[in-house]
């Protein structure tokens, strides 16, 4: 306060733009609380050890609250901040939700894990804290400075956390890859910002959409969008920007694998989102066929490469590079309906969360008992652990698309999108069509992989004969309760349809 | 009463084995008897809801959809909760309402190894839903919902109780189905958008297309996505290699809900939603259709011949009979659709009471080798005796139910309607004809092999070789009178059909 004052009297007087508390607080909760469990550690170490894994699950929750809050002050949506640099619209509230709520999940799945490797656990809560920070303001930015800034905020300490074991050489690999990766990814995506910027004379995501749209498409539009999306496509691994994540998704400590390929993965598409409808809206003849080419390439070789996989942990990385493409595929074809391309990405997000984050805690808890990562290892668990064994069961299938549960309507809006055309025409695109028959065929071949997991664990006998059972705790129970939950009733129900129609205030 | 069951009917009959699944699921797994009590409970409320609603229904106006419910479902993508009965659905509805008790009930002492009667029962409840649901569906988002649902607990029942192949059987099953639906899920779509609706209610879109101009080019394209969905299901040629590997690693339990229940869903798509919907691209399709059905007809006869599995050859025998059933459908006439309607039925208690049959021989033998048995007349005469009534049936007897699937089939063959091909199909028509002279070459030389003539030696004094037991009585006998019952009053299943399948039929008729 006292250096506003003294600003004040000089000559560079300083109006601190108005801020919305309200719409700010999920973020200021969680900064505030990522400080508090940092203190505690801090002042009471190792005593407080046992407790930071829950006092981080409560700070995300509690982070939670001022989203309900602001859903339920629906009137006052869009929020604008900072000349609309800052947007906290419905949809920026589903996706704070989303990433509080997987957060949340990964907190779980992570409390015994870290415990039991006995590696620092403290330090790394408040990394994820400020990784989901990270999440949370990219949610709301419509700025390349604060997209860039969240971008950078989610993947810096990801990368500290992916070599998190750090006893093990493919941890080691894996917090080096993800680093040098994501490095790169961000020179390419800044470089394209900056030719952005000087475009359109603004960081603004709305008034480089404007500028855009008078410009031709010189090389040097070419390259500003290609490039900011090739930045993206790193993030979220598409192909061929996918080579990083299945070594460090296996490396990496898997509650942070988890975390990666759903809330990290999430973020991307977001910046995607953004970018993509809002300031290339003009350029969609130069967008569609990058995403066209990016989301076909992204799912065929994704599921061509997870057959061959014989790690669950290295399988699950390609599955989510597979399922990056189906999510890409409306960006395919935006421009026909943005609103429909838009919800069919969204919902395929919130669903994807759901599904995902399950399959992911079945792994971490059967690595409990069995020690390993291979998928032989799941042989005969409906033996020994019928329950996990059902749940994992709906994950698989909900990952592979098929009703009642969850996936397939990810998969049904997608198609509807690519399916999809409007007034002026008298047939779906061709390039539609394409895609859309690509992706069930594509459909078709993950449904196996998937189905041999499903194989293992239901036809197959343990291994060693060993059928004592797993002893789950507690967290990971409440964790994999959420998941099935979510995950079921999101196929039978307009819940998640009904979210991802979300209104996405487009700032000013 | 009438409006309870206008409300509820419907959903209580698809949704209580589901419940009750969800119910076993949280019960200990031991001791079985509590599963299978709940499971026959459960099926035979099912069925009692069912035949309330069958004798409720308003026979003489069967063209309508009744005890009709249409709830908000998925909204955003225009998705309802729309279902009804007309005259086209009762015969398969209450087909599976009468399987699957009879099937739960043979399952007292017959859970296939590796045992676990708890799962095993589970699964047969969520086919339950899923084959009825399928059934009543009005909404094309919904049928495809329930469509899908059966292909989880039949991969694991192939999977986990099935024989010697039965990985390669189950994942060859489920993929090819996967991939049928996938198309037709991308041809539902594409008719969604097309006809520009806000809906997915069958009736509505039928009515859409009807005004609107879409090219008949794509309507055509759209009926091939349909076709792929349903044609892999029923199974058609080329596509029906999934079916002898299934039908022959699957538990005697699946494999007779595969045949009697599961096999109709795609001739049932056909009749309630590619037809109705595509009239035009029907006409297109129906001679390459009717092509593929009496391929389906000889090739399954002489795929038979070959077979020394007696379980295999009832397998490939299916695929024969489905082709008649498809022929019937691709005359596109109300005569052949009746007939096909009525296959169905006919060919779902005979085929499942084959499989039945072959369930209990392999039990007692350990083998289904055609060229080891033989003498089951003599070991077990009363066996033999349904054996040899079933196959009876099975080639088309008169006076039994399988006659009245094939012969109207053929028969109207002769005179196609929708303008096709006169010339052709009655070139069909002799094939699909030469086609019964095989089926009874293959069934009587099925008969003669494994029920005449004496024991061989290895099993001439093996005290395992019993006749059939009670149980196995009561879950057969009321197949047996079916079979017996529809052959002697066909007009139980034409009668109901016959309207609403001359009102879908009258578009083709040429005028």
């Amino acid at each position: 306060m006292i250096s506003f004052d003294l600003l004040a009297n000089t000559e560079l007087a300083f109006e601190r733009p108005a801020i919305d508390w309200h719409a700010a607080a999920p973020e200021l909760v969680l900064l505030a609380w990522g400080a508090l469990v940092t203190l505690v550690d801090l002042v009471w170490l190792e005593k407080a050890r046992r407790f930071i894994p829950t006092l981080t699950g409560f700070g995300f929750l509690a982070a939670l609250i001022p989203v309900v809050t602001l859903w339920a002050d629906s009137d006052a949506l869009p929020r604008q901040m900072f000349d609309g640099a800052y947007v906290t619209d419905e949809l920026a509230l589903v996706f704070k939700g989303l990433f509080l709520l997987s957060a949340y999940v990964v907190v779980l799945l992570g409390a015994n894990y870290l415990n039991d490797g006995n590696y620092y656990d403290s330090e790394f809560y408040q990394l994820i804290s400020a990784s989901v920070l990270g999440m949370l303001i990219m949610a709301s930015a419509r700025d390349l400075v604060p997209i860039f800034i969240a971008i950078e905020l989610v993947s810096i300490p990801a990368y500290l956390m992916a070599a998190w074991r750090k006893r093990d050489l493919k941890s080691n690999e894996a917090g080096l890859k993800y680093m040098l990766m994501g490095v790169f990814a961000s020179a390419i995506m800044l470089y394209g910002m900056s030719l952005l910027y000087g475009m359109a004379g603004s960081t603004q995501i709305s008034a480089i959409g404007e500028a855009l749209t008078g410009l031709s498409d010189r090389p040097l539009v070419i390259l500003g969008v290609l490039f900011t999306l090739i930045g993206f496509g790193f993030k979220v691994s598409a192909v061929p920007f996918h080579t990083w994540a299945p070594d460090t998704y296996e490396g990496a400590p898997t509650p942070l694998t988890a975390f990666l390929a759903v809330a990290s993965k999430t973020a991307g598409f977001v910046a995607l989102l953004t970018v993509i409808l809002i300031g290339f809206e003009s350029k969609s003849e130069l967008v569609e066929p990058f995403m066209w080419v990016l989301a076909a390439a992204t799912m065929t070789i994704g599921n061509l490469i997870a057959l061959r996989q014989t790690n669950i942990v290295r399988m699950l990385a390609y599955s989510g590079v597979a399922q990056a493409g189906y999510m890409l595929a409306p960006l395919a074809v935006y421009s026909a309906n943005p609103e429909l391309s838009r919800s069919a990405v969204v919902n395929y997000l919130l669903i994807y969360a759901a599904m995902n984050l399950g399959a992911f805690a079945v792994v971490i808890i059967a690595a409990r008992k069995t020690k390993s990562g291979e998928i032989s290892s799941f042989g005969g668990m409906f033996q020994y652990a019928p329950g996990l064994t059902v749940a994992m069961t709906i994950f698989l299938f909900s990952l592979a698309g098929l009703p009642p549960v969850g996936g397939w309507l990810a998969k049904w809006r997608v198609f509807e999108s690519l399916l999809f055309f409007g007034e002026g025409s008298t047939a779906p695109s061709l390039a539609g069509v394409l895609l859309a028959v690509l992706v069930a065929l594509n459909s078709v071949v993950a449904a196996y992989y998937y189905l041999s997991v499903a194989k293992q664990m239901w036809f197959m006998p343990a291994v060693n004969d060993d059928n004592s059972t797993i002893k789950i705790p507690s967290a990971l129970t409440i964790a994999l309760a959420i998941a099935v939950v979510i995950t079921v009733v999101s196929g039978v129900t307009n819940l998640m349809p009904e979210l991802s129609t979300a209104d996405f205030g487009l700032g000013q | 009463m009438t409006d309870f069951l206008n409300d509820w009917g419907i959903t209580l009959m698809v949704f209580t084995p589901l419940v009750a699944a969800f119910a076993m699921m949280l019960l200990p797994g031991k001791p079985d008897i509590i599963h299978k009590q709940v499971a026959l409970g459960a099926s035979t409320l099912t069925a009692v809801w069912g035949a309330l609603l069958l004798f409720n229904f308003d026979y003489d106006s069967a063209s309508v959809m009744q005890f009709g419910v249409d709830r908000s479902w998925i909204d955003v993508v225009n998705a309802r909760y729309d279902v009804g009965i007309d005259g086209i659905s009762l015969p398969l509805i209450a087909l599976t309402l009468f399987v699957v008790p009879l099937v739960i009930l043979y399952s007292w002492n017959h859970i296939p190894k590796p045992g676990n009667a708890k799962a095993f029962l589970i699964l047969t409840l969520i086919l339950h839903t899923g084959m009825l649901g399928t059934f009543v569906a009005r909404d094309l988002v919904l049928f495809f919902v329930f469509f899908e649902v059966v292909l989880l607990p039949m991969y694991f029942m192939i999977g986990v109780w099935g024989g010697e192949q039965r990985l390669y059987a189950a994942i060859k099953f489920f993929l090819y189905t996967l991939f049928g639906s996938a198309l037709m899920l991308v041809s539902f779509l594409a008719l969604y958008w097309l006809t520009g609706s806000e809906t997915f209610n069958m009736a509505q879109l039928a009515e859409l297309v009807s005004t609107s101009d879409i090219a008949l080019g794509t309507q055509v394209l759209i009926f091939g996505g349909m076709f792929m969905g349903f044609g892999i299901k029923v199974p058609m040629f080329p596509f029906h290699t999934w079916l002898p590997d299934a039908h022959t690693q699957a538990p005697t339990q699946g494999s007779v809900i595969l045949a009697a229940v599961l096999l109709k869903l795609g001739t049932y798509g056909f009749i309630r939603i590619a037809l109705p919907i595509l009239p035009d691209a029907a006409v297109e399709w129906a001679p390459w259709i009717g092509l593929l059905a009496v391929i389906g007809i000889i090739y399954g006869a002489l795929g038979c011949l070959a077979q020394t599995d007696m379980k295999r050859l009832i397998a490939f025998s299916s695929v024969a009979h489905m082709g008649y059933v498809m022929l019937g459908i691709s005359t596109l006439t109300s005569f052949g659709i009746s007939a096909a309607i009525f296959g169905m039925v006919a060919h779902g208690l005979i085929t499942g009471m084959l499989f039945f049959i072959a369930g209990s021989v392999k039990d007692r033998y350990h083998t289904l080798e055609i060229s080891r048995l033989g003498g089951l007349l003599v070991q077990a005469p009363r066996m033999g005796w349904i054996l040899g009534f079933t196959t009876m049936a099975s080639l088309g007897l008169p006076g039994l139910a399988g006659f009245w699937g094939e012969f109207p089939a053929i028969l109207a063959a002769y005179n196609p309607g929708g303008g096709l091909s006169q010339p052709l199909f009655r070139v069909y028509m002799v094939v699909a004809a030469i086609g019964t002279v095989l089926a009874a070459a293959y069934l009587l030389w099925l008969l003669q092999r494994t029920a005449f003539g004496n024991p061989s030696e290895e099993f001439a004094d093996n005290p395992e070789i019993t006749d059939a037991s009670k149980l196995e009585y009561i879950s057969w006998v009321p197949f047996l009178i079916m079979i017996v019952v529809l052959g002697f009053v066909p007009g139980l299943i034409f009668d109901v059909a016959d309207a609403p399948v001359s009102e879908m039929a009258e578009v083709w008729v040429v005028k």
